[in-house]
């Protein structure tokens, strides 16, 4: 129309990042807007994009493993496990059971300090600016013991193909066990700052719903599924390095709301504590490493192999030509299929609310992006 | 490892051809149930390393996957992706991962496919299949027939080249997209 000024319009297109705190990296989300009301949004992704799949191509099976860290590299710990299973599967070999207890337990320790960035920064997101100081000082403890145990703090490479590198330092139970009286009454803390807050449960409440069947749908998993009422987690539909044989619960929600899905999260921080509590009781002795030889070559062949990363399924599909060199590695990363589901979520919500569902999605562009 | 630092002067690796894997048959009421539906667009039923999966013909996929998200409970279209075998006549292996919550079993099912061919989208069974077709399509150049939006998903849009092909050395990159939008010269050689 030749009248009409931009004044006229009721749709505005407005860009979200990338370069913006509230999208957790480098995401940009391009917003179609009626006022305050979202209409559409669009992610804009490969920001990050540094070509691990290829990458993979052209490195050792050993060498690889430091690089998978890199991928979701808040929950490193996990993206090693997923792939040090995988290998484990095309070689046919597993790892010792005192390796495959000290893995769970750095895993779950692991799950924690990733849930305390996503509460600290979700809070963050919608208002709530202490919780993030009292997350960190809770993480900086999980760091430490990764810090003693293998000298780094975030991308750790915890974990080798067919078991472990290194012993556990001396003092590594008393610390873990210290964390854990330590960490449980403080999430009670965290509950009692935050639960009952009405500004934040105000912001939470029926916000980003996304039901059971469009969790299925959008092949969304992790919390968010769970918070939709779904009872699935990996560790327990497929246990894998023992899991079996621990005692936890999966928390689940009814509404598949923001709301339910902080719930569940801050549940699933007290299973895990409680995951290491009983696996520090019964680290068996015995060797760290199963008998792998120094060249890796697994024979031809191609296995997906998927765990519980704290942010859903984290899966390695890899294919071996029988070389030294894996000849493709897919990483089907949780947070990129999660994110998927942002438009469903975010549609007929308002502006605000956009930053609390990102968050709550609980993304890493590392990982989205790889 | 030193020669991974600084490239030599190395011409790209002939494509390596992988061998064929040893599989063992797979049968089950789902196999059979499959077979009867869909008789010889069902080209091979196999289980590797415990894993079940199925070879179909490149057009019965989609109505495959259909078939088990309907009939046989695979509601959870896990992940698709693909693997290049340059050596081959036919090219690419689609492969979709599908997961079903009430069987708690996660198969595979498989089409191998030339380069050009253009399956058919996942996306009106498989709501994910969008962004992961869009990934395949970004890193194999495989395109697929009525997707939405088929357009490359990590990559900068007006990126040439697939990267994820064999043929795509790793050091490779667009340079004229870098010197446009970068304003850099590339300090990567085509290694």
């Amino acid at each position: 129309m030749a009248d009409s000024t931009f004044l006229d319009s009721t749709e505005l297109v407005l860009n979200m990042g990338p370069q913006h705190p509230s999208t957790h990296g480098v995401l940009r989300v391009i917003v179609k807007l009626d006022g305050e009301r979202v209409l559409g949004t669009e992610c804009v992704i490969g920001y990050l994009h540094r070509g691990l799949e290829k990458i993979a191509e052209h490195r050792t099976y050993q060498m690889y493993a430091p690089y998978v860290d890199r991928a979701d590299y808040v929950a490193s710990v996990s993206n090693g496990l997923g792939y040090c299973l995988a290998v484990e599967k095309l070689l046919s070999v597993e790892a010792p059971p005192r390796a495959q207890v000290i893995r769970i337990i750095l895993t779950e320790l692991n799950r924690i300090s990733s849930h305390l960035v996503w509460l600290g920064t979700h809070c963050l997101d919608i208002g709530a600016i202490t919780p993030l100081f009292y997350t960190f000082r809770e993480r900086e403890y999980i760091m430490d013991i990764y810090e003693k145990y293998c000298g780094a703090r975030l991308t750790t490479h915890a974990f080798r193909i067919g078991g472990l590198q290194y012993e556990l330092y001396d003092g590594f139970e008393q610390e873990c066990r210290a964390f854990c009286d330590l960490f449980l009454p403080r999430v009670d803390e965290y509950e009692e700052l935050l639960t009952g807050n009405r500004i934040l449960v105000g912001r939470m409440r029926n916000v980003g719903v996304l039901t059971g069947e469009d969790c299925k749908a959008y092949g969304v998993t992790g919390p968010i599924l769970r918070a939709a009422g779904v009872k699935w987690d990996l560790r327990k539909a497929q246990p894998y390095s023992g899991y079996e044989q621990f005692d936890f619960e999966i928390p689940t929600g009814q509404n598949g709301d923001t709301f339910d899905r902080y719930v569940v999260r801050m549940e699933e921080m007290r299973q895990s504590a409680r995951i290491v509590q009983q696996a520090l009781e019964r680290i068996p002795d015995g060797p760290i490493m199963a008998k792998v030889p120094k060249v890796i070559k697994p024979p031809v062949g191609e296995a997906y192999v998927s765990i519980e990363a704290p942010k859903g399924e984290l899966g390695y599909f890899i294919v071996s030509d029988g070389s030294t060199q894996p000849y493709r590695v897919r990483i089907r990363p949780p947070s990129f299929v999660n994110l998927q589901a942002l438009d469903k979520m975010a549609r007929g919500s308002l502006v605000a609310d956009l930053v609390a569902i990102i968050g709550t999605i609980d993304i890493v562009l590392g990982e989205v992006d790889r | 490892m030193a020669d991974e630092l600084t490239p030599p002067q190395r011409q790209p690796a002939a494509p390596k051809s992988a061998p064929e894997a040893p599989r063992a048959p797979w049968e089950s009421e789902l196999t059979r149930a499959l077979q009867e539906r869909f008789g010889g667009s069902i080209l091979e039923c196999s289980s590797q390393h415990g894993q079940e999966f199925l070879v179909t013909l490149p057009e019965a996929a989609v109505t495959v996957l259909e078939f088990l998200k309907t009939g046989a409970g695979f509601d959870y279209l896990v992940d698709i992706t693909a693997v290049d075998y340059p050596a081959r006549p036919e090219r690419f292996e689609l492969v979709y991962i599908v997961y079903s919550f009430k069987r708690n079993q996660r198969i595979r099912i498989k089409i191998k496919i030339p380069d050009g061919f253009q399956p058919a989208t996942a996306v009106p069974v498989h709501l994910t299949a969008d962004w992961l077709e869009r990934e395949v399509f970004d890193m194999f150049g495989i395109e697929f027939a009525g997707h939405p939006h088929m357009r490359r998903i990590l990559l900068p849009e007006e990126w040439q080249g697939y990267p994820l092909r064999k043929d795509y050395p790793i050091l490779k990159q667009d340079e004229a997209w870098v010197r446009e939008n970068l304003g850099i010269d590339s300090s990567q050689s085509n290694g």
